[in-house]
């Protein structure tokens, strides 16, 4: 039954998660992705770690989004992300004036992602973040994490996620300061060290 | 020891009738794959052993996770919804018209988001450098589209029908003919990546990516309906494929749920 009856809400019922599979390289990366920051941005931020999997080995065929709100805690709607040449078909990368906010990163051959975004704002009763969706061939469906920034410890002591994670566990979720505003943060994705994942209800 | 297409077909057997016990034990209807399914061997070292942290979006307007990024006229082109006219000549193959709904959980329409696919050509072959099948590559197919969904909430592509593929997992393994969809909601927790199948393939019970959804209505929700309607005279296939996406958006905010 693939045509739903939204006149019965009973049959309007959620579509599966299916993997990535290992061929969407040519399909969902974009030229710009990882350069969300406008350009010369005084709040622009480098965050970068690799992906690894249950036995330690980084993930060469793993891609992330971000998504994140602008340091004034603003969530833009703006669009402009992957930006196309109607001429060739081809990418034009972003403008580098707006800031939509998103972007999407493949890891590389040595599973290490990097993206130059605005530090993020704080929102609601929330530390600023960043969220996250890992997708990966064999992750069957898609993983939420968030990345917190870790200078502000009060904002991070009063946060409601961190505040639900056990005090082992919550590192997980805040990235290390490597100094210039660059920030490391790595994804495990099971075993030692398995970053917290989230769901939403 | 070479793992054949019987050791797979156990596997699979035993996930189901687990799922099956545990549903008529009371246990909830699963929608989605447990990210733990062994028959697909690469969720193996892949997926979490500790449990989600669960967040309850009613209790925060202001979650990042309830707004959505947005994708508008300038990130796609006027042609990006027809594969078959990327490249100067005519792919190979049989063309086909692919559309529906994008719908959230209530049934409402999705507008103006990003819908974007990626497919095998007509003899299996995907256009990625790291694909060793040698079928053979077509030169006017990538197999790569994007739209934005309607004010109804409707897209459509017109594409080639692609081919099933071997995938070496186990001895004879093939994947079932299939396009790789990606969707945006109204909020970022109804991302959703996920594969459209062609209706009675004879591959389904063989393949342990479409039974890692264990739920066989589920199951049914990822396959198209053909639909005559949807054919183009002299032209093409039609296919209907609508799709719900999962997760709580902040309609559900609204409505105090």
């Amino acid at each position: 039954m693939t045509k739903i009856d939204t006149s019965r809400p009973e049959t309007v019922l959620p579509t599966p998660s299916h993997t990535v599979g290992p061929f969407y390289g040519h399909a969902l990366p974009f030229p710009g992705g990882d350069d969300i920051a406008p350009v010369g941005h005084p709040d622009t931020i480098t965050l970068q770690g690799h992906v690894y999997d249950g036995e330690g080995n980084p993930l060469p065929d793993a891609f992330v989004e971000l998504w994140g709100a602008d340091p004034d805690g603003n969530l833009p709607q703006v669009d402009g992300s992957m930006r196309r040449d109607p001429a060739s078909g081809g990418f034009l990368g972003r403008n580098g004036v707006e800031f939509t906010g998103w972007g999407r990163i493949q890891t590389d051959a040595s599973g290490h992602w990097s993206a130059r975004t605005l530090r993020p704002g704080a929102r609601g009763r929330s530390a600023p973040y960043i969220s996250v969706c890992v997708f990966a061939r064999g992750l069957l469906a898609h993983l939420f994490t968030r990345i917190y920034l870790p200078d502000d410890a009060a904002a991070l002591a009063a946060d409601p996620l961190l505040s639900q994670v056990a005090a082992e566990r919550r590192d997980t979720l805040i990235a290390v300061d490597q100094g210039n505003a660059a920030y490391r943060f790595d994804i495990r994705l099971q075993g030692e060290g398995e970053t917290v994942f989230l769901e939403f209800m | 020891m070479t793992l054949t297409q019987h050791d797979i077909d156990q596997e699979i057997a035993a996930e189901h009738a687990a799922y099956e016990k545990r549903v008529a034990d009371g246990a909830p209807v699963e929608h989605q794959p447990r990210r733990d399914y062994a028959p697909y061997r690469s969720s193996v070292l892949r997926h979490p052993k500790q449990p989600p942290i669960s967040i309850d979006v009613t209790k925060d307007p202001e979650l990042v996770e309830l707004a959505s990024p947005a994708f508008g006229e300038r990130d796609i082109t006027e042609i990006d919804n027809d594969l078959t006219r990327q490249h100067t000549g005519e792919p190979i193959g049989e063309r086909i018209t692919v559309s529906g709904r994008l719908l959230d959980r209530d049934g409402r329409p999705i507008r103006g988001q990003l819908v974007e696919i990626w497919q095998a050509n007509s003899a299996g072959r995907y256009a990625h450098q790291r694909e060793q099948h040698d079928a053979p590559l077509d030169p006017n197919f990538t197999g790569v589209g994007r739209t934005l969904s309607d004010s109804d909430g409707f897209y459509s592509f017109t594409t080639i029908q692609p081919g099933p593929y071997p995938w070496r997992q186990h001895v004879n393994a093939w994947r079932p003919a299939h396009i790789h969809f990606s969707l945006f909601g109204t909020a970022f927790t109804q991302r959703l990546v996920t594969q459209m199948y062609f209706p009675s393939d004879p591959l389904f019970p063989y393949d342990p990516i479409i039974q890692s959804v264990t739920d066989d209505a589920a199951r049914q929700r990822l396959v198209a309906t053909y639909d005559h309607s949807l054919s183009v005279p002299e032209f093409s296939m039609g296919y209907h494929w609508d799709i719900v996406l999962d997760g709580p958006n902040a309609t559900w905010i609204e409505e105090g749920r």
